[in-house]
């Protein structure tokens, strides 16, 4: 166990919550959507009340993971400016993927790679809720033609697989880099985990003790 | 309109094929515009067999159409549309409703298993039980049908009185309409009926006069015989409908094979990759709590 | 109708005008449809409006709202001029042949006899020529200058083709067009039937039109022929059953005429009523007049009616005046009528000047209401806005309501146009304390009998003599009512050719009126449903759809008047020497030795075609009549405007503007408007959604056209700046209402006299009660003028102006 000494904080309590509640929401949003792509995985609306309710609650729980991200997003907006650092990041990411090195000198709170997740997911978001809105019945669907209808189905689909990719990625990753859930969950991570993954951070971090 | 039943040709969100055993005449209605009054009977009649008395007295708009359009009440209408053809007034009058495509957009978009079948008879029925109340099907169809009910999130539209058939008897429009512009049969014979009134309407001065079966769709089950056959549009009915590609790009096999592989591709790669290189660890801090 | 709604499928050229059955009869359009596809016949439409008949037709003409005479008048002389006439026919079907009297006489649209101060004719000079027998004199050539055939050529030449443009704005190429397709049906082997109803009863020359029409079915020798006919399409289920019983103030039942002042007594009242023949031989079958009347007194009052009382003559009442609705009203707005009684009737909405109507109900002590619905009539005195702005208070009439059942909580018959008897049974019971009209009317009748003999009166033997011979006194069954039309023998009746043999029992159902007597030995309460249930039981209730022929004479379908005959005058299917015209249309012809084929013979059995026996048995003359010296306003029809004329002058080039023998009380002459503060033509008339004011109370129809509307043409909108499903005002000179305007297409603009005409169309559903949207009674606008031959108001050709509400 490391000393309270130790231990930097990373993610802020609020924070913390509003990741685990898009968390959840991504989850059910998620499953609810597959469940309505793919006739196989239609079972899982049993898992959320049936189809029916399941259906209601899909366009509402993605405006609240769209609310809550861009919520988040504004708060962690600065630390995911693109800074030289993450340039060389990313030109060694398969190195860095292969354990061959570790994150540059420069690299602030977040690593390219989440930097690419993050700007990632700001206009996919973005997509997946205009695309949503066109197709919510009985609300605003009706406001729309066929046509407009049909490629915003299409659309959303595509999106929202990009997304699982991305949100899969990030997922392996926070498993993968050991210390990264335990950031999120108990908010703080240890003096050595922060040189080691965002000296960059840590140096800032640091400074201001 | 739910019926248990072992001649289902195509069920939605279905991955297999529903029971099939049974198999029964290809039926159709044949819509005869050329000797159709608009009296409404028909509406009336739709109204009265389905017990579909929610309808609210609407107000008048300045047009003979009553109510403005479908809805989970009204599932069939008589649209009435003036048009100057060759220096000449026509009132064309149009009972819109669903037409059963041999190929329907909506059961192909519906992500309900069972909310919407297609019997091999060619009659689409939506089983409003399993109905989830996303409205894909609305997107998915060429002609504009369905119609979602605000009040329970199920969507509705005619059924061909698929009661009714299952039973032997004809759709209570065809039933109730008083001058015969409405009959019903086989798919065969409705068509062999309508190519034979285009004889008479073509020696009477509709030299294009057409039936309308849409073969973009398959063909429909509901034929119109159109005095204007060369102007569907001027009866409200859309001139080469199709499913489209979007909607069989999004609903198709393919589309969701691809999300489905990338899916597991990407757990796979991240299995992959941990057991390769295991963790990502700041050095010297192996096996503490992560 | 003189065929049926079944026989229309055989026509070759079937003509609408006047009405506008695919919306106020789409089941029977069903039959020119038949007509179309299995005839392929041609549909023409003539009317004010496209309507949804006119989008069914081949051929459509706009046609200005009461211009229809000069239209048809154009037509006769089309046919006359171009000789498209079934010469034979005329010739010995009609009385073309006929010579009139030398000094009858037609100068500047009157004809001679005319009292400017009775506004009526003296119609002496309108007879024809007769010789020292009694006879009418004919000329078979034709040519006689005098003759009805020659006076009817010179009669019609002023209704040249541009004068039908000028007249009825009609472009000349669609009536030419309309001309020559109607005149295909000249030819022996072609037929066309002619389908019309309120859109010409409701004019102040509405039985001319009509008429104007029945002769050019006459000239083209449609009469009497399958596929062929004058056909009134009624306006109500049962209203031919209405007029067949009498049900109107002047009639009695099977149309013979309620005794007037000038009938003192029987022999006066019959001998004017029996006519001689006018020609040789003729069957004139109106002679049978007193075995009628005398059977249906016996019916009435029994064995109370004796040769010695003139068989209860003076039992009738003796009509000082026609009592018609619009003189009743008029009577009920000055005050002096009491009390009214409606039965399946509401006037306030069917009838014209609601504000008179209103004025009169008001001035009742009591009002009786007898229906299975809420009218406007029964709530006249409710308070319901701008829709019916009265104020309670001021208003005494006590209203009595009696709910009753509708058609399907009862047994009985209906008679439809085609004059078919159909029995119908009872489908559910009525609701609450509604009780059938029969068992109302009886329950009101014993008591006010039981009150008469109690208190005695002036003269109570009408009354107390009724003959009543029900089971039930308080309930008279359908069947004892329908037993009792058919008629009875009360004493055996033997054959009159050979006495020893007995037509018909005592007590026994008769057969057919062939055996009704004037010597007090049969009683019958309608003479025309004579053999509608005789001894082998009800003949309405027959539900044989075989139709060997394939003209659709199904003898085994119900029972149709007269005598179960399909086609009225149907001997004259068949030329002179009575072989079919058409070998295709083989109907009635004679064997050799009798009558038959497909029908019932109109005619006697055994007359042989050398006996030149004409086919039109109740006229005195055997044949039609192209001159009708039976009409109050003229022997040949005459275009006059409406009383209501965006014209100042009769284009027709006569001095007499509008019908001058209609009726018009002052009152009501000083409330007609002029062209000049009411510049639109307007005329009023039903959907195919609703009939009448009745199914505004059914839900389902109510969606199907829930509020009131009027029409106008895109031109007339742009004119007056108003927009589809804009609210208007529609102001006549008795009232106004407001309604959503529906522009379209469908109404034309007319030219007119070289000045555009515009039509404003005005449905007439919609009222204060029910549950479609609140409407005003279109009667609102309407003006209190009658037909100059039966009083029908003029409901389809009067004045409006039109603004945005």
């Amino acid at each position: 166990m490391a000393n309270k000494g130790d231990l930097i904080v990373r993610h802020t309590p609020g924070e913390r919550l509003s990741h685990w509640v898009v968390a959840l929401a991504f989850v059910f949003l998620f499953l609810s959507g597959l469940a309505m792509f793919h006739p196989t995985f239609f079972w899982l609306s049993f898992l959320f009340g049936g189809g029916q309710f399941m259906r209601w609650l899909h366009p509402l729980a993605g405006v609240l993971l769209t609310v809550l991200f861009y919520q988040y997003a504004s708060w962690v907006w600065a630390d995911n400016k693109w800074l030289p650092a993450d340039t060389e990041w990313r030109r060694n990411m398969l190195a860095y993927m292969r354990l061959q090195t570790h994150s540059p000198e420069g690299t602030g709170k977040y690593n390219a790679g989440q930097k690419l997740m993050f700007w990632s997911m700001v206009p996919l978001i973005a997509v997946l809720l205009v695309t949503g809105i066109v197709m919510w019945q009985p609300y605003f669907a009706p406001y729309f033609g066929p046509s407009l209808r049909r490629a915003a189905g299409l659309l959303h689909a595509i999106a929202a697989f990009i997304m699982f990719v991305g949100i899969g990625i990030h997922w392996y990753a926070a498993y993968w880099t050991r210390g990264s859930i335990r950031a999120m969950v108990r908010g703080t991570v240890t003096r050595a985990w922060a040189k080691y993954h965002h000296p960059g951070w840590f140096r800032e971090v640091a400074g201001k003790e | 309109m739910a019926l248990q039943s072992l001649d289902i040709k195509n069920r939605s969100a279905t991955t297999f094929q529903g029971p099939s055993a049974r198999s029964t005449l290809e039926v159709a209605k044949l819509i005869d515009v050329s000797r159709c009054i608009g009296c409404k009977a028909c509406q009336a009649a739709c109204s009265e067999w389905n017990d579909l008395h929610t309808e609210p007295v609407g107000v008048n708009e300045g047009f003979y159409t009553n109510p403005r359009d479908l809805s989970d009440q009204t599932w069939t209408l008589m649209r009435f549309y003036e048009e100057q053809i060759e220096g000449s007034l026509q009132w064309l009058i149009l009972k819109d409703g669903c037409l059963h495509c041999s190929e329907p957009g909506c059961l192909k978009a519906c992500p309900a298993p069972g909310a919407i079948v297609q019997y091999t008879n060619g009659i689409v029925d939506f089983h409003e039980e399993n109905c989830i109340g996303c409205g894909y099907c609305i997107s998915g169809c060429p002609f504009n049908i369905p119609r979602l009910r605000k009040e329970d999130s199920k969507v509705y539209k005619c059924t061909l009185c698929s009661d009714r058939v299952s039973v032997g008897l004809e759709p209570a429009c065809v039933k109730t309409c008083p001058t015969g512009a409405i009959h019903f049969g086989s798919k065969a014979d409705m068509l062999f009926q309508a190519e034979e009134r285009l004889g008479d309407l073509r020696e009477r001065g509709f030299a294009k006069a057409a039936v309308y079966d849409p073969q973009g769709v398959g063909g429909t089950h509901v034929v119109y015989v159109l005095p204007h056959g060369d102007r569907p549009e001027s009866y409200g009915l859309p001139r080469n409908p199709s499913v489209g590609p979007l909607v069989g790009l999004w609903r198709s096999g393919l589309a969701r094979a691809v999300g489905v592989i990338t899916m597991v591709s990407v757990a796979v790669a991240g299995i992959l990759h941990y057991m390769r290189h295991g963790p990502n660890e700041v050095p010297g801090e192996s096996g503490k709590e992560a | 109708m003189t065929n049926n709604w079944v026989d229309i499928k055989n026509a070759d050229v079937v003509m609408i005008m006047g009405g506008n059955p695919a919306e106020a009869h789409p089941c029977g359009f069903k039959w020119v449809i038949e007509a179309k596809i299995k005839n392929r016949a041609r549909v023409i439409v003539v009317d004010p409006r496209f309507t949804r008949s006119a989008a069914m037709a081949d051929i459509y003409a706009p046609v200005r709202a009461g211009s229809d005479i000069a239209f048809l008048g154009g037509l006769i002389n089309y046919l006359l001029k171009n000789d498209k006439i079934q010469r034979d026919y005329v010739v010995n079907y009609t009385n073309a042949p006929f010579l009139v009297r030398e000094d009858f006489a037609f100068q500047e649209g009157l004809f001679s006899g005319y009292d400017k101060e009775k506004r009526s004719y003296d119609k002496t000079t309108w007879a024809y020529e007769l010789d020292k027998d009694g006879y009418a004199k004919v000329d078979p050539t034709l040519e006689h200058p005098r003759s009805v055939y020659q006076l009817l050529k010179k009669h019609f030449a002023r209704y040249t083709p541009e004068k039908v443009e000028e007249i009825c704005g009609t472009p000349k190429d669609k009536f030419l067009k309309i001309c020559e397709t109607v005149a295909t049906t000249a030819a022996p082997n072609k037929v066309m039937t002619h389908l019309y109803a309120l859109g010409w009863t409701q004019h102040s020359q509405g039985s001319q039109m009509i008429r104007t029409m029945a002769m050019v079915q006459l000239l083209l020798g449609n009469m009497g022929v399958p596929g062929g006919g004058m056909n009134a399409l009624r306006g109500h289920s049962n209203i031919q059953g209405l007029t067949d019983l009498g049900l109107m103030t002047h009639l009695l039942p099977g149309y013979l005429t309620v005794p007037t002042e000038g009938d003192p007594d029987l022999k006066t009242y019959l001998e004017k009523r029996t006519p001689k023949p006018l020609r040789p031989g003729q069957m004139n079958f109106l002679g049978n007049y007193p075995k009628w009347f005398v059977s249906l007194t016996k019916a009435w009052w029994g064995a109370a009616a004796t040769k010695e009382n003139d068989w209860a003559y003076d039992y009738l009442p003796k009509l000082d005046a026609p009592y018609d609705v619009l003189r009743v009203f008029e009577l009920m707005s000055q005050g002096k009528v009491n009390g009214y009684v409606c039965q399946g009737f509401n006037p306030l909405a069917s009838f014209p000047d609601k504000a008179k109507l209103i004025k009169g109900l008001s001035a009742l002590k009591f009002l009786v209401i007898i229906d299975p619905l809420v009218t406007e009539t029964a709530d006249f005195w409710q308070n319901h806005g701008e829709f019916n702005d009265v104020d309670p208070k001021k208003i005494q009439t006590e209203v009595f309501r009696l709910p009753s059942t509708c058609f399907a909580e009862e047994d009985g018959s209906l008679v439809s146009s085609g004059r078919w008897l159909q029995w119908h049974w009872k489908g559910a019971e009525p609701p609450g304390d509604a009780r059938a009209d029969i068992e109302i009317m009886a329950d009101l009748f014993t008591r006010i009998r039981d009150l008469y003999k109690k208190d005695g009166g002036t003269f109570p033997d009408p009354v107390v003599n009724l003959a009543w011979p029900y089971k039930q006194p308080k309930a008279p069954s359908p069947e004892e009512l329908a037993k009792e039309f058919n008629g009875v023998a009360l004493a055996d009746l033997p054959d009159p050719k050979d006495p020893t043999k007995i037509l018909a029992k005592e007590g026994e159902q008769l057969p057919g009126f062939g055996l009704l007597r004037d010597d007090g030995t049969t009683a019958c309460g309608c003479w025309i449903f004579s053999g509608s249930w005789t001894q082998a039981g009800n003949q309405m209730a027959r539900r044989d759809a075989a139709d060997p022929s394939g003209l659709g004479a199904t003898g085994g379908w119900a029972w149709s008047w007269p005598a179960n005959r399909r086609i009225l005058y149907n001997r004259a299917s068949a030329d002179p020497s009575g072989k079919p015209w058409d070998p295709n249309r083989k109907y009635v012809f004679w064997t050799g030795k009798k009558w038959a084929g497909n029908d019932v013979p109109d005619m006697r059995p055994d007359a042989a075609p050398e006996e030149v026996v004409g086919p039109f048995i109740m006229n005195p003359e055997g044949v039609a009549r192209l001159w009708a010296p039976a009409m109050t306003d003229g022997p040949f029809p005459e275009h006059y405007e409406p009383f209501e004329t965006p014209l100042e002058s009769n284009l027709i080039g006569s001095k007499v503007l509008s019908n001058p023998v209609a009726r018009v009380f002052p009152g009501d002459r000083e409330k007609l408007g002029t062209g000049k503060e009411f510049p639109l033509v307007a005329t009023t008339y039903r959907l195919t959604e609703h009939f009448h004011f009745w199914t505004k109370h059914v839900r389902t129809a109510a969606v199907l056209q829930p509020e009131q509307f009027v029409e106008i043409s895109e031109a007339l909108a742009a004119k007056r700046g108003i927009k589809n499903g804009d609210r208007v005002t529609v102001r006549s000179k008795r009232g106004q209402i407001v309604a959503k305007a529906v522009v379209t297409k469908r109404m034309p603009t007319l030219k007119v006299a070289g000045k555009e005409v515009e039509t404003v169309g005005i449905p007439i559903h919609w009222g204060f009660s029910g549950l479609v949207k609140k409407g005003y009674l279109a009667n609102t606008l309407t003006p209190s003028v009658g037909d100059a031959n039966i009083q029908t108001p003029e409901y389809k050709a009067f004045l409006v102006d039109i603004q945005k509400a």
